[in-house]
């Protein structure tokens, strides 16, 4: 914590020497005011969690906090439910999430690099086309795209979910603003008197350099298109190509007639936040959301 | 609006035709498909109508143009108008509180000598993380009488249990799933903006004797603005949008109707009662007045904050 780089005594007691040090007092209660937020924010978690190690039988019978006996139980039933349905959902948001972020970050880069970095007629227009975007967001939109689809004969299919993730206003604004920040004109210039063509500038002179903006357009992505319910929830019908939202929002309502998918839905849902969980602390030092933030600055 | 922070070596290059365009011409493509022309279409629908022609018993249905027929039926469908009213309910309490939440804690997280900062600010973020649908899911079980952990020790103490989702409680249980969904990541934008400010702005005031209250009030919340103004966008966008929570909370009590809020209201007629003219009528509507409410909000608070530059 400590930013004093004064080389410290040696000694035989660090812990006392720690307890020494003059430490500025602490602020008690904001302290206490961000931990009561802190458990507001794990208590559901920390629930799910402990509701997953308990059986059906459990569940509505001892404290809800208390752990139970039957988590390998659980999972096992998890994995066999529906021929392990289960695990295909989970493949299936991966693909959704991981293909659609990805392709949606190269849309968006190149596309927020052009309205960044070059002027051109309709640069205006274009500019104006994503706020409008940006203003009335997916979902809304949802059943007109339902109709589009089923019209062009691709409702139900992957294709249904993953096009239309790939197109993000949001995104290309970001990079537009972050393009627009990290990636010096002059820098460009000097490219094309070295007699790089604009290809070639974008790929190796300004791709490297908007990548902390691109991990962030991802990442924003990705988890958008993980949790998203809505679109899949219209579009799928089969429910080998559902998502996990969609899935687990199946387990729960048909839970309502027999209680033991109650059990699964839990287990379900805990096993489906791990990985996002574990990814988001992970990879937190990589987002830039200074981005978002500083995007409003221009 | 960046005039003043942008420099005259950041201006674009010269002026050039083919690499831009063929630059934006992925995003414009999806754009035009999955953006333009869902909207055109569901407009056009809108105006469109199953009629019966012809006279009587050999009389045929059709689909023809039948004018703003859509529009005046949906509105005058007390169901949708009843559909915005819970939305507001459920927005008055959502709204201000995930903003006001999430500005305390950047505000405290921004706080000196505040101890522990690193584990409450990620896991305030975690949420995030989590998908709608799962989050209600969680807070579903929390609030039901027999696995809540609020009942047990009401219970324990002899006083009667409260259950959440039936009653006047329903509306702030469903406002609370969004609150805990939105707080953190709105937290992290406007504790990011917070960072950005130059710390020689604090020092000047305290040297002037300001106090941490003071510089909050007067210093932080008036230059994290613009990042508030973002965030309260998103957060009445989303409100305008709410379809997950209740339709996944719906098996867990007999209060929210089919068509609780106006999404669902929309779905049903879509996909239940393949009215798919009246549900594009209120998407339309819907969409409209998403996009007359962030207009306005833009307006009022003048922050230009989607400034060109």
């Amino acid at each position: 914590m400590s930013t004093a780089t004064a080389p410290r005594p040696v000694s035989t007691r660090p812990l006392v020497a720690e307890r020494r040090r003059p430490r500025p007092r602490a602020a008690v209660l904001p302290t206490v005011a961000l931990v009561l937020g802190a458990l507001y924010c794990l208590v559901p978690v920390v629930w799910v969690l402990v509701a997953s190690t308990k059986s059906s039988s459990e569940l509505f019978s001892t404290f809800t906090f208390l752990p139970g006996t039957g988590l390998l139980d659980n999972l096992g039933d998890l994995f066999a439910y529906g021929d392990g349905q289960y695990a295909q959902w989970a493949l299936n948001s991966l693909l959704f999430a991981g293909v659609g972020a990805a392709a949606c970050t190269l849309v968006s880069t190149m596309a927020g690099y052009a309205l960044a970095k070059y002027e051109f007629p309709g640069r205006q227009v274009a500019f104006y086309a994503i706020l409008g975007g940006v203003l009335l967001p997916g979902i809304t939109l949802a059943i007109p795209q339902y109709l589009l689809m089923s019209k062009i004969g691709l409702a139900g299919t992957y294709w249904s979910v993953l096009l239309p993730c790939l197109i993000s206003p949001f995104g290309i604004f970001l990079a537009r603003v972050y393009a627009g920040s990290a990636v010096p004109t002059e820098t460009i210039e000097a490219a094309r008197i070295d007699g790089a063509n604009d290809a070639r500038v974008f790929v190796s002179v300004a791709l490297p350099m908007m990548i902390p903006g691109m991990v962030t357009v991802f990442l924003l992505q990705f988890v958008g298109i993980w949790n998203n319910f809505l679109l899949p929830f219209i579009m799928l019908s089969d429910e080998r190509i559902y998502p996990l939202t969609v899935g687990l929002y199946t387990l729960l309502s048909k839970g309502s007639g027999t209680p033991s998918l109650y059990t699964l839905a839990i287990i379900g849902s805990a096993v489906a936040i791990i990985p996002l969980v574990v990814m988001m602390l992970v990879l937190q030092r990589y987002w830039r959301l200074d981005l978002i933030s500083g995007g409003l600055k221009g | 609006m960046s005039v003043a922070t942008e420099t005259p070596a950041r201006r674009p290059a010269r002026r050039r035709w083919g690499a831009p365009v063929l630059f934006l011409l992925p995003a414009a493509v999806l754009f035009v498909a999955f953006l333009a022309i869902p909207i055109c279409y569901a407009v056009w629908l809108s105006f469109r109508g199953m009629r019966v022609t012809g006279g009587g018993p050999f009389g045929v249905r059709q689909e023809t143009w039948v004018g703003l027929d859509n529009y005046v039926a949906a509105f005058a469908d007390p169901e949708l108008l009843a559909g915005f009213g819970r939305l507001a309910i459920y927005g008055v309490i959502a709204v201000p509180l995930t903003l006001g939440l999430a500005l305390t804690f950047a505000l405290l997280l921004d706080l000196p000598r505040v101890r522990g900062a690193r584990f409450s600010r990620t896991a305030i973020f975690i949420p995030y993380a989590v998908p709608g649908v799962v989050a209600t899911l969680l807070w579903g079980f929390l609030y039901l009488p027999s696995t809540s952990p609020g009942n047990w020790i009401l219970e324990r103490v002899g006083l009667p249990g409260i259950d959440a989702l039936h009653g006047p409680m329903l509306f702030p249980a469903i406002a609370n799933i969004a609150i805990w969904g939105g707080v953190g990541f709105n937290m992290i934008i406007l504790y990011t903006s917070l960072r950005g400010i130059p710390a020689d702005v604090y020092e000047a005031a305290r040297l002037d004797g300001a106090s941490e209250w003071d510089i909050a009030f007067r210093i932080k919340i008036p230059l994290v603005g613009p990042a508030l103004v973002l965030t309260g966008l998103f957060a009445l966008i989303g409100t305008l949008q709410v379809y997950g929570e209740p339709t996944t909370l719906r098996p867990m009590t007999s209060e929210i109707s089919q068509t609780w809020v106006p999404l669902m209201l929309i779905y049903r007629d879509a996909f239940t009662r393949d009215d798919l003219s009246l549900a594009a009528a209120s998407s339309v509507a819907l969409a409209l007045g998403t996009l007359v409410v962030s207009l306005v909000l833009l307006r009022v608070t003048q922050k230009r904050s989607f400034g060109e530059s």
